[in-house]
């Protein structure tokens, strides 16, 4: 199902000014990332299946009775999408493995950022998608309102520092011996300082909190979303380098 | 083998001597403190084993980030064995100050921002340890060291940030609040615990040369194996 093969000549030399020649790169990792993706599906019914199965344990975990459960709602959403999260990082990273792929990817002349910055797209739209299906399905299992718009702002923007650190570790831990194991004991300590704002955004919004009280922690969500992209993206091409 | 720098001697009996000065001025000098008893003086290994913490975390992720931009093997030796100091004086950091906590807030632990942070800075650390302990090829294992290192520095003073909006009962030492709550009213405390800051420095330093000078060792053992190896086949 190949297209037709454009002349060498066309390939060789980008045209455009090189803003566009990066972005361009970003979106056909993007793509590729979504177009496998689209052919068997295995990542994301992994994370969906792995995430239901998180917050059935959790019933039995914690009394998520009806008077807990406001309190404890956030806690639950977030570590659901932390782990489920983790499954996908550690698949995404795979796939570039996989048959050389990075190999190929790193003889693109383009700053190594651009495919930093693909593939933390394409991990972020997965985790969205895996995230939009978990949270009607809480709704309606646990009888709560999840479809606050301050909740949905927090859970994109958490989720975007998540993968922004994220991408990175499972690039490195996927290089190791331990491969996908170390992923979780990289990231976890290190990505704190998005998921606690996170949290408490989140329970705040869901227990109706005063929104001038908010914006504090909205704030530093973005604030640390900032800085932990700047820092990734800047070594970014340490770690994939040969 | 090379015999040890004269330098290093000097260091290791000045550091001696600074050990046995800051104990004395720790448990004779410095006053018992009215509220807390004896206790208190946990405190002056407790801070100066967090600040060691702090500061072999500084020396890992500038090694780190030099190791990236000049590539020089000896960098990474820095940030290796500074983290390796680093997460001893940690758990020293967090165990001295749980013998503290029991009597005086009557728990062993409590969730408050500068003991979570202080969690989270040994688990950085340790993530570290396991991430080169997993890395054969030497070059890459010093890269994502020094990747990750840099990471785990900027990210626990934001942890850090991040929980202390709300409000701490970790005392505060310095500045505001009344005598009583502040465990720093006498000057002679003043002198012991300040002393006791330099003590640690001294000590941090000495043992990271020393670590640099085995592993330094060590590595010259490594290449005499292996001329021998070779040598016999």
């Amino acid at each position: 199902m190949a297209k037709r093969v454009e002349s060498d000549s066309k390939i060789s030399k980008p045209r455009g000014s090189s803003l566009r020649v990066y972005l361009r790169v970003i979106g056909a990792i993007v793509w590729k990332d979504i177009a496998a993706e689209l052919r068997n599906r295995q990542m994301i019914s992994a994370m969906l299946v792995f995430a239901l199965l998180v917050v059935l344990i959790f019933n039995f975990a914690l009394e998520l009775d009806i008077v807990t459960r406001d309190s404890v709602t956030s806690g639950v959403l977030w570590v659901t999408f932390a782990f489920a999260g983790t499954l996908g990082l550690n698949r995404s990273a795979a796939m570039e493995e996989d048959r050389g792929c990075l190999d190929g990817l790193l003889l693109v002349p383009i700053d190594r950022s651009a495919l930093y910055f693909g593939k933390v797209i394409g991990n972020v739209l997965f985790l969205l998608i895996v995230e939009a299906i978990i949270l009607p399905l809480y709704s309606v299992l646990y009888n709560v309102n999840l479809f606050v718009p301050g909740l949905l702002l927090v859970i994109v923007l958490g989720s975007w520092g998540y993968v922004a650190v994220g991408t990175l570790m499972a690039a490195m831990a996927l290089q190791t011996r331990m491969r996908d194991v170390l992923l979780p004991i990289l990231l976890f300590p290190v990505v704190l300082p998005v998921l606690i704002p996170a949290l408490k955004a989140s329970n705040a919004f869901l227990q109706a909190f005063e929104v001038g009280d908010i914006m504090l922690w909205i704030n530093l969500l973005i604030a640390y979303d900032l800085i932990f992209t700047t820092i990734a993206f800047l070594v970014f091409e340490y770690v994939v380098e040969e | 083998m090379e015999p040890m720098p004269k330098q290093l001697k000097i260091l290791n009996w000045l550091t001696i001597a600074l050990v046995a000065a800051g104990l004395y001025l720790a448990i004779w000098y410095a006053p018992r403190e009215a509220i807390m008893g004896e206790v208190q003086r946990v405190f002056y290994f407790h801070v100066a084993a967090g600040w060691v913490g702090a500061l072999a975390f500084l020396v890992a992720a500038l090694s780190g980030a030099l190791f990236l931009i000049r590539r020089e093997r000896r960098w990474d030796r820095v940030a290796m064995s500074s983290v390796e100091i680093g997460v001893v004086f940690t758990f020293i950091n967090i165990v001295s100050g749980s013998i503290w906590a029991r009597p005086i807030w009557n728990t062993w632990w409590t969730w408050d921002p500068r003991l979570v942070t202080a969690t989270v800075m040994a688990l950085v650390y340790l993530a570290y340890i396991m991430l080169r302990q997993s890395v054969d090829d030497p070059d890459r294992r010093a890269r994502f060291a020094a990747v990750y290192s840099i990471l785990g520095f900027i990210s626990v003073p934001l942890t850090f940030l991040s929980i202390r909006i709300f409000r701490s009962i970790h005392p505060v030492v310095f500045g505001a609040g009344d005598a009583l709550s502040s465990g720093m009213s006498s000057p002679r405390m003043q002198v012991a615990f300040f002393f006791s800051l330099l003590t640690f420095s001294f000590i941090y330093g000495t043992l990271l040369w020393h670590r640099l000078r085995l592993q330094h060792l060590s590595e010259k053992l490594e290449i005499q194996k292996m001329k021998m190896l070779s040598a016999e086949n």
